[in-house]
This record gives C-alpha cells, sequence and structure tokens, in this order.
C-alpha cells in the first residue's frame, strides 16, 4: 500500500523558512517510519536528512514529531500510524536542518545536574553490595537513552527553555535513589533550583513520549518529593 | 593555499585522539583523563548513540559469584570457541583481567542484577563453561538485557566526572602516516562540512565493526568499518577479515538481535516439527553451543526443508520461561519480538534467523593495543587501536558471547594506558604534521561533491549487502567467493563514478554515507580474499568445498595489505601457550 508522507524541510542553505512537502511511499504495515525516510532519501531526494544509528530503539538518534507526538522513528511501524503520516523535527529545540535539531543545549542540561556516581570512599576489594529491593528502587531511570523526546515534549519547557527538562531530572534520580550513591545533596540542591523540577506542571506528556517507557512524571515527583522531605 | 579557495582547515594540538566513542574509545579516554594527558575523543555521534549500547546478554567474569570459576576455565572456553585460532597469550589476560573490570564497572556505578546476597547476578551464556567443557556455568554478569547500554551509559557518565573533551559529530575521513608515523587525523565536522586537522602523538581507533556490508546484520546503520578501510588505505594491514560471526537469533527479515542471554535464561530452539535439533548438533551444551555452530545447524535444518512452513527461518520458544522471568530478565528482547515481529513471546515462539553480527578480524595490535604494520610484529608509531576495529586476538575465528564487552574495556583500557606511557616518553612532543595534510581526503569530498551526475551509492551498497550475503556468509565454497571477487570489482567500478543530490555543507549525511560505502567495499575486499585463500573450515569460516579444520596448513592468522588488484596476503603464526589444537566438540 501507499502511504501519505508529510515531512516537514528546512534546508538553511537554501530555503527562507520550513515548508512540508509530500511523498507517496510504498509500503508494508511492518514498516517503520525509519524504513519510509531512507525510501525517501534513497529512492526520491537524497538530501533529505535525519539522524539514525542503531534502528531498533536504543541508541536514541532518531526521535521526531510524529502524527503530533514525539516517537523514535525506528519504533513506529506503519500499521500503528494509518495511510496519513507527518514527520518534523523535535519541538522547541532549534533546527539544524529537515529533522536534525542542534542537541547541544540537552545534553548541557544533562550535565548539569551531575549524572555521576558520588562516593568518595575506597572501593572494596570486591564490588559493593547492594539488595535486589535496593537495585529495583532506581531501575526504571536507568533506561533512559536520551533521545530528548520527553523534554522536547514538555509545555513547561516549550515556555520556558531554560527549565532542566524532564530527561536531566530522570538522569538525576537515577543516583539520588541508588544506595552506592552519596551526591544526593548536591543533585537535588541543583534541582530544586528555580528552574528545576518546580517547573512540572505534571502535564504527563513526557511520559507518554517516552520510548522507553520510563514513568518520567513519578520520577520527577520523587525528586521534588526527596527535596520537600530534605527542606522540614 | 589549498584547492579552488578553500580556506585551510583548522588545526587542533593534541597529545591523544581517540576516535570512537563505545566501550572502547570510553575506557582510554578516562585513563588518559586520569592521568592528565590532554585527550579529544571524536565520534560521528554522540557518544551515547555508539553501538556498544546495543549490546544485551552481558559481559563474562569468573566471578564466581554462583557457582565455582577459574580464569583458566574462561580461558580454554576462549581458546576452544575460537577454534585455536585466538592468541593465547591475549586471552590470558582477557579472562585474568575480566574481574577486575567487572569490579571496577560496580564501583563508577553500573546497575548490575543482583544476588539474593546483593553480589552481581551470573547467568549461562554460549560456550562457556565449568571445567574444560563438562557443562554450562553462570559466568555472565549482566543488568537485565541492556548491560552493554549500561557499560555505555556508565563511562559516559564518568568521562563526563572526569571533564573529557568531546567532539561529537566529528566524522574522522583520514589518518594522517608520513614516513611510518602516525601524525594525527583528519576529520570532517557534520555540522558546517568543514575539515578539521588533529595534529597528535597517538591515534586511537576505537571505530567499530562492518555488519552493513551484509543484508541481514544486528548492525547499527553507522557500522561501516570506518577505521578499519581508513588504516588500510594508508598501509595498514587487516587481520583475519575471513572471520565473520552471524549471530543465531536475529528477528527474520531485519535481524535485530534477539540475545543469548534468552537461551542462556532456558529459551529453546526448534524447527518446524518443534524438535530441539541442537540435540543433534552439540549433545552437550545444545543451545548453547558456540555460535558459529548453532548459525550452521540453523542453516542445515533450513536446507533440509525443516525450516517453519518449510521456509526460512525457526522458532526461538520462551514460552517455558514464564512472565516473571522474560519480565525481569529479558524485558528488551521482548519487547522488541512485540514490536518488529507483532508476537507476544510469552506465549507465541519468535521467528529467527542468523544475523551477521561481529568480525573477529580487524586492525592488528599487540597485547598493549600497538597497531602492528607487518607480520614480523613491527610497530606503526602513534597508532593504537581496541574493540571491534582491533584484532589481537582474543577471538580467533569465532567469538563466545559477552567476550566483545570484555575485549572492548580490557583493551581500551590497555590502550589508553600505552598511550599515556608512550606520551610520556616522547615528553609531550607531536610529530611535525605534513603541509595540506587535508588536502587529499579534501580533493576526494569536492570531487564527489561537483560530480553532477552518477550513480547513487546507495544502490551500490544494497547491491554489495546482498552479495555478500550469499557468497561469503555463513557457508562459503570457492566459487561464491571467485563470484564476490568479480562482482566486487564491477561494484568498486562504478562506486568510482558515484554522485550525489545534496551539494550543501551543513549537515550533509548524504556525502557521509555515500563515503561509508567505501569503506564498505574495501572491508568486503580483504575478507573475500582472505576467505577465498583459506582453505579448510575454522570457527565462523566454513568452505563447503572444505570442510575440515587444517592445523597442519592453516593454524595462522591472515594479514591482508592493500595492493593494486587486490590484497596482497601475508600469514604469521598463532600463539599457543597452554592449550593445544583440539577437535572441537559441544
Amino acid at each position: 500500500m501507499d502511504v501519505d508522507l508529510r515531512i516537514l524541510r528546512y534546508d538553511p542553505e537554501t530555503d527562507p523558512k520550513p515548508h512540508w512537502e509530500r511523498y507517496s511511499v510504498a509500503s508494508d504495515p511492518m514498516d517503520r517510519v525509519l524504513d519510509l525516510l531512507h525510501r525517501v532519501k534513497w529512492e526520491h531526494d537524497g538530501r533529505l536528512t535525519f539522524r539514525r544509528s542503531c534502528a531498533h530503539g536504543v541508541c536514541g538518534s532518531d526521535a521526531m514529531l510524529i502524527n503530533g507526538r514525539n516517537r523514535l522513528a525506528c519504533k513506529m511501524r506503519v500499521d500503528q500510524l494509518g495511510r496519513k503520516i507527518s514527520v518534523a523535527p523535535l519541538p522547541g529545540l532549534p533546527v539544524i536542518k529537515d529533522l536534525v535539531v542542534d542537541m547541544d543545549g540537552f545534553f548541557e542540561k544533562y550535565r548539569s545536574a551531575m549524572p555521576f556516581l558520588i562516593n568518595d570512599d575506597p572501593p572494596p576489594e570486591r564490588e559493593r553490595l547492594q539488595s535486589q529491593h535496593d537495585r529495583e528502587r532506581f531501575d526504571d531511570t536507568t533506561k533512559c537513552i536520551l533521545c530528548a523526546a520527553c523534554t522536547s515534549s514538555c509545555p513547561s519547557f516549550w515556555a520556558q527553555p531554560s527549565y532542566v527538562g524532564p530527561a536531566a531530572i530522570v538522569n538525576a534520580h537515577r543516583f539520588i535513589f541508588d544506595t552506592r550513591d552519596h551526591g544526593a545533596e548536591e543533585r537535588l540542591e541543583i534541582l530544586s533550583d528555580q528552574e528545576g523540577v518546580w517547573r512540572c506542571r505534571t502535564i504527563f506528556n513526557c511520559t507518554d513520549a517516552c520510548p522507553r517507557g520510563i514513568n518520567i512524571t513519578q520520577a520527577i515527583l520523587e525528586v521534588s518529593g526527596a527535596i520537600m522531605e530534605r527542606k522540614v | 593555499m589549498s584547492i579552488a579557495g578553500h580556506p585551510a582547515a583548522t588545526v587542533h594540538e593534541y597529545q591523544a585522539v581517540i576516535v570512537g566513542a563505545g566501550g572502547a574509545g570510553l575506557w582510554a579516554a578516562l585513563e588518559l583523563a586520569r592521568d592528565g594527558v590532554k585527550t579529544a575523543v571524536l565520534t560521528k555521534l554522540y557518544p551515547t548513540r555508539s553501538h556498544t549500547g546495543a549490546a544485551q546478554g552481558g559481559i563474562c567474569a569468573a566471578l564466581g559469584n554462583q557457582e565455582e570459576d577459574h580464569p583458566e576455565w574462561h580461558m580454554y572456553d576462549t581458546v576452544k570457541g575460537g577454534d585455536y585460532l585466538v592468541d593465547q597469550d591475549a586471552a590470558e589476560i582477557l579472562a585474568r583481567e575480566a574481574i577486575d573490570t567487572v569490579i571496577e564497572l560496580e564501583h563508577m556505578g553500573l546497575p548490575f542484577n543482583r544476588t539474593a546476597e546483593g553480589k552481581i547476578d551470573q547467568r549461562r551464556f554460549g560456550g562457556h563453561t565449568r571445567n574444560f567443557g563438562e557443562a554450562p556455568v553462570r559466568r555472565a554478569c549482566y543488568a537485565a538485557d541492556r548491560t552493554g547500554h549500561m557499560i555505555l551509559q556508565t563511562l559516559y557518565q564518568q568521562c563526563i566526572k572526569h571533564g573529557v573533551e568531546f567532539f561529537d559529530e566529528y566524522h574522522v575521513v583520514d589518518v594522517v602516516i608520513e614516513d611510518g608515523v602516525t601524525r594525527g587525523v583528519v576529520a570532517y565536522r557534520i555540522a558546517d562540512g568543514e575539515l578539521h586537522v588533529f595534529r597528535s602523538a597517538a591515534v586511537m581507533f576505537a571505530t567499530g565493526g562492518f555488519g552493513r556490508m551484509f543484508r541481514i546484520t544486528s548492525n547499527a546503520f553507522s557500522l561501516t568499518g570506518d577505521g578499519c578501510a581508513l588504516a588500510y588505505r594508508r598501509g595498514v594491514p587487516l587481520e583475519d577479515m575471513e572471520f565473520y560471526q552471524f549471530h543465531p537469533t536475529g528477528i527474520v527479515g531485519i535481524g535485530i538481535l534477539l540475545s543469548e542471554a534468552a537461551r542462556g535464561e532456558g529459551a529453546v530452539l526448534r524447527n518446524d516439527s518443534g524438535e530441539r535439533f541442537m540435540e543433534r548438533y552439540a549433545p552437550t551444551l545444545l543451545d548453547l553451543a558456540p555460535r558459529d555452530m548453532v548459525a550452521r545447524a540453523m542453516y542445515m535444518e533450513i536446507r533440509e526443508g525443516r525450516g517453519i512452513g518449510g521456509k526460512d527461518y525457526l522458532h526461538l520458544d520462551l514460552t517455558h520461561l514464564g512472565k516473571k522471568v522474560i519480565d525481569e530478565k529479558l524485558p528488551d528482547i521482548t519487547e522488541f519480538a512485540r514490536v518488529y515481529q507483532g508476537v507476544e513471546p510469552i506465549t507465541q515462539p519468535v521467528r529467527v534467523t542468523p544475523t551477521a553480527h561481529y568480525a573477529m578480524g580487524g586492525i592488528p595490535t599487540n597485547l598493549e593495543a600497538r597497531v602492528l604494520a607487518d607480520e614480523q610484529g613491527n610497530l606503526l608509531p602513534g597508532m593504537y587501536a581496541a574493540g571491534e576495529c582491533a584484532c589481537v586476538s582474543v577471538h580467533g575465528a569465532n567469538r563466545l558471547g559477552t567476550n566483545s564487552l570484555l575485549d572492548i574495556l580490557v583493551f581500551g583500557r590497555r590502550a589508553g594506558l600505552s598511550i599515556a606511557e608512550d606520551v610520556r616518553a616522547a615528553n609531550g612532543e607531536l610529530p611535525a604534521l605534513p603541509a595540506g595534510a587535508e588536502e587529499p581526503v579534501r580533493a576526494e569530498i569536492e570531487a564527489l561533491r561537483s560530480r553532477r551526475r552518477g550513480e547513487n551509492a546507495q544502490h551500490i551498497r544494497l547491491e554489495l549487502a546482498s552479495e555478500m550475503m550469499d557468497n561469503c556468509g555463513v557457508f562459503r565454497t570457492r566459487a561464491t567467493l571467485e563470484a564476490m571477487t568479480f562482482k566486487l570489482r564491477e561494484l568498486r567500478g562504478r562506486y568510482a563514478d558515484i554522485a550525489i543530490h545534496d551539494k550543501g555543507r551543513v549537515f550533509n549525511t548524504e556525502l557521509l554515507e555515500a563515503r561509508e560505502v567505501g569503506y564498505l567495499l574495501d572491508c568486503a575486499e580483504a575478507s573475500v580474499a582472505g576467505a577465498l585463500a583459506r582453505e579448510e573450515s575454522r570457527g565462523a569460516h566454513f568452505r563447503e568445498d572444505f570442510p575440515e579444520r587444517n592445523d597442519t596448513d592453516w593454524l595462522q592468522h591472515t594479514l591482508a595489505f592493500r595492493a593494486e588488484g587486490g590484497p596482497d596476503l601475508r600469514y604469521k603464526p598463532v600463539t599457543i601457550t597452554r592449550f593445544q589444537p583440539k577437535p572441537r566438540t559441544y
């Protein structure tokens, strides 16, 4: 069957502003949006530009706005979307070309919340022990692939681009609730800033957008809960 | 001045330049950062997009957390798994340093699954056994079925902590070697198409594999053999390229990997009549035999008409494992089956075929990750390699599951330590850069950009991948390899006349992807030449016209040097220390 594929195109070297282009693409119901983009690029217009690498939802390269929602192009099938499919770059991030957005600001925010284990105790000979229960406590937030689908779906981020955003909080959560980590105080201090967790309005767009199924809103609430607890 | 008014490239100076930001590159960078060596890490992606993150099942180390285990057993399994083409001094290092490596990962914060006592949990994996082959052993340390993801994240986190300097989306397009000394690399900044030269005393390649030369592969689109090909073009040989591993369980049609961890947890392969056919091929290890044997067994079943419904795939059956085990230990791969095949693995079998997965061969190195210039063991000063793009050789003719994650970390660290040592010995002096170091590659790029008419490089890639699958895959013969040699010559001729639509400077992925096809052609050339010459069957290299292993003539490593009219093949002996070659049965 043929899919009516619309892509928001923009080439900074030739286009004054972004514009939609339509393609009729032969496809199978099990094809993924990434397959359609490749078909356009390889058969019709080599200039179509997007990032991709692993093509099975673990590298985080190809998050984009698909039929109005942030999704990974390699995980969305034609049979889930129907015969009319629209693809645009992630909202709220500067567009470089076609579906490629500038990720530098996103990664800078991720780094600002100290996403690494902090523990200055001399390490034991063997592994540090951790109970299965304690390991489970932060399991959900270890899944993050930094695709930016969550942060760029967040209306609070659109309204206030200085907001640190869901992805940075998720990656701070992963350490705050790890029993081996001693840096929770510093991270909670950073996230209690006015650009931190309080900007979250529990709209749940992030949770809906996450291709890894992380319950992001819950994680943000747990971090703000930890900040409140620390204040009393 | 340079070509037709182009400004000269920006020149950067670093003590060390690491190309690639997967596990090998990141661990090397970490060692160098701790040591205060000024280092740049260049990646054509963002570091967290590297393919290390796609590794699933685990990383083996004889911790003995679940049952008795020893590095000697791990070493033996690695040597036997590699069909005795493994350099045993390297395998010994791999098995011994595995323990400290995994413990250090834990100290860095890696969230391993835990035993009831809170130790790192371990599970079974293909080819890993107790007491020199008696039965499967629990050796693979894991974090659900996203061990590679956790390793990549953890190492990147540590690099942030230690202030490692990254150049994201800088695509390395040449390595500068003059008078037998490595002097730096040339990189193309994807954002604006500018060339940047990195002058450096040490260049490390950690660029990964080249699975995209096959039609059905578990590999990312970005795995196009860049490092191997660039080195090869500058005179560095490629070792054992004829040994390419097909993983038994790829999702039919698209090749996405379903980890061996599934079989480690008890899943089994079945043919059309529901028979657990591995009982006939490997009576002791069954479904946990090494990958080359399982992949061949699957093809035999399909050839003899026992594929599902007579078709070219088989079933991976997880239905007896139960929802709890599947959800806790194999969540990602079962999700892949749901998304990419529309089946529910808790209740339905998954349709699988072998998928091109891992290159045992690559840039030859010594035990310290220093690159070898020839079969005599002479070094190429200033060049280092580790990970899938390198060949040390710990995998020999067939890699065991989990040993790739181990290889990248053990030898990535060794590369970092070697570089630190060499940079200190040179007192921080950088080698001189030849004038216009970027001009050869600039000329190639501008020629491609300005050609008005020509074939689409992606058509050549698809043809290459399809022909390689048929002629240089799990089974080979002289006839198929000769046909492939001929085909490669034709594809090379056509590749010389490709053209691209995108003439722009900003984020020109069409241009870079066209260059990647050229890298794949180089890797394929070395692979096919090695396979045609090697008239025996060993590990993943199976010649139907020479079905037996031949230790008298072929217990040696191939080195392919680039030459006009096809690679010049030379050979070097295998290092054998503890384990004399024996027939390989499981």
